[in-house]
């Protein structure tokens, strides 16, 4: 574990907290017509400044982090100082973090930094992306951005279609089934069914999700997450500053972050994906937790066979349980393990940018009792996992409540 | 096996393939194998290769049937894309023609063919290449 051991110091972090959340802010995901990105995350802004009535944005916030992926649907670039300029915290540092759907997990992380380091007191974290306005060609497009351009989307390949070639070998080495990969779908939309700000509120059923349309064999058009637009962002402070603001903080205590190869075909294995595994085998180790104290995770289901691959690479289950994992139930909302009870990226929506933080907003949720309809009882620890690509990137957070 | 004064680009290996020809990277410090070809050995760092004859046949270790495709392969839909691995144990991904799509199983054994998409050296339209049957 070499590239392990050059990723951070081995200071004594054990669960010491990072960074803090004071506050955070979700726009509605869905298409948000008539609106542009910078408008979209204005919403977000405006939440988590409502949430956080202690906060002076303009005199607080000392640097914005924000993930997007990609200028193409807009024409539009240099989105950190837009975003600063709409959020109202002008003049500020404004950086954007581009990892395709990774970008505000990745953003995160360097807010963290930003934190963690001394540097900054407070700073704002998040994402946007306006995608709807585009056709699904178009947008199928700028997404394959994220791969290998000259040896996999040349010959052919989609997103779909990539991880689709890891649901096959998932299925070919463990006996993964088809069934299993719908019931991650099922449990995502009734999870979305509960979220009001969800793209999708509305539950699906097994033989609806087997029964639709092949996209990529054998991944159905309910194995698919959604184009949607929506922003997301978090308001981040030292953790001696963090009763300054809020009295139900929650703690960072766990940041991990690895990358690997960019194309598919290249990496040692296909049913998992080693940049997650590194990024959690990081924050776990700096969190001092375990896989079995997680009482809340929100991963990166960007297709059904992406969240049995995350129950896996965050050591929820051994390798090749993850479909068994599924259908019984215990990723549920009052399973052992609940999992994307937002919805997740299936049902709540995946604005790619936007994902990251997104997840961190419901895993803040959970932990200061805010979920309503879909909250976990007493969780204390939660987890996210966001993904770029077919997993050239990927990062992991760790959460504890104050 | 041939030595060749070329850049050890990606352009030069589709270039290859225009000749028919699958080629890797082989660097003369380490001997790993490069696929695609790179500037610089991940390896140990040399700069130093050679373009080596790459086996082409192998087996098929995962593959998916695509249904929407982009629009310049609308009007071949559903194809069959997989990632093969060649005898040396390298891989790549590649259409895979010429077999019922019922009759694809993971381990089966491909060889690649060139050609059959259009042909051109112009950068960046590569030709391209395809598995079939052994
Ligand atoms: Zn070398």
């Amino acid at each position: 574990m070499i590239l392990f051991q050059g990723v951070w110091r081995k200071v004594k972090l054990k669960g010491k907290p990072l960074a803090s959340i004071v506050s955070a802010g979700l726009s509605r995901f869905g298409k948000l017509e008539g609106l542009c990105a910078r408008e979209i995350f204005a919403q977000a802004a405006k939440e988590a400044y409502e949430r956080c009535p202690r906060l002076d944005p303009k005199k607080d916030i000392k640097a914005l982090f924000i993930g997007h992926m990609g200028e193409s649907y807009e024409h539009q670039g240099h989105t950190g100082a837009i975003a600063a300029d709409w959020a109202g915290v002008l003049h500020i540092p404004a950086t954007r973090t581009e990892a395709a759907c990774s970008s505000s997990g990745v953003a995160l992380r360097a807010a963290v930094y930003a934190v963690a380091s001394g540097l900054c007191d407070v700073v704002m974290v998040g994402g946007v992306e306006k995608m709807t306005h585009r056709s699904t060609p178009e947008v199928t497009e700028f997404l394959a951005m994220a791969a290998d351009f000259p040896f996999e989307q040349w010959h052919g390949l989609t997103f779909p279609g990539l991880y689709a070639l890891i649901a096959t070998a998932h299925m070919h080495r463990y006996g993964t089934t088809e069934a299993q990969l719908a019931h991650v779908a099922v449990k995502n939309h009734y999870n979305g069914s509960l979220n009001p700000k969800a793209h999708i509120q509305k539950e699906i059923t097994l033989e609806q999700a087997l029964s639709s349309r092949v996209i990529a064999w054998p991944l159905k058009l309910f194995d698919c997450s959604l184009i949607t637009d929506g922003a997301s962002c978090l308001i981040l402070t030292r953790p001696e500053l963090a009763k300054k603001y809020t009295d139900a903080p929650v703690h960072i205590i766990g940041s991990g972050q690895a990358c690997d190869m960019i194309g598919l075909y290249e990496r040692e294995e296909l049913t998992s994906l080693k940049a997650a595994k590194l990024a959690a085998k990081q924050a776990y180790e700096m969190a001092g937790v375990k896989p079995e104290d997680i009482d809340v995770a929100e991963v990166h289901d960007c297709f059904t066979i992406a969240e049995i691959v995350a129950y896996e690479d965050l050591g929820f289950c051994k390798p090749g349980e993850g479909g068994r994992l599924a259908e019984s139930g215990e990723t549920s909302l009052k399973g052992r393990i609940p999992v994307n009870t937002s919805g997740g990226l299936k049902a709540k929506g995946h604005p790619v940018g936007a994902t990251g933080t997104a997840q961190a907003y419901e895993i803040y949720l959970q932990l200061t009792g805010q979920a309503e309809k879909r909250q976990v009882a007493d969780a204390e620890i939660g987890l996210s996992h966001n993904v770029g690509g077919s997993g050239a990137t990927a990062t992991v957070h760790i959460y504890k409540r104050g | 096996m041939t030595a060749q004064p070329q850049n050890f680009t990606i352009e030069q290996f589709y270039k290859n393939i225009c000749q028919k020809k699958l080629m890797g990277g082989k660097c003369r410090k380490c001997g790993k194998i490069h696929l695609p070809p790179r500037p610089l050995c991940d390896n140990c760092f040399s700069t130093e290769f050679e373009w080596v004859d790459l086996p082409t046949t192998g087996k098929l270790l995962t593959y998916t049937i695509i249904h929407v495709a982009p629009p310049q392969f609308q009007n071949m839909a559903p194809y069959t894309v997989g990632i093969v691995e060649l005898e040396n144990g390298i891989k790549l991904p590649g259409m895979i023609r010429d077999v019922p799509l019922d009759g694809i199983k993971i381990g089966m054994r491909l060889k690649m063919e060139f050609g059959g998409l259009q042909q051109t050296q112009q950068w960046p339209q590569w030709p391209r290449y395809y598995f079939k049957p052994l």
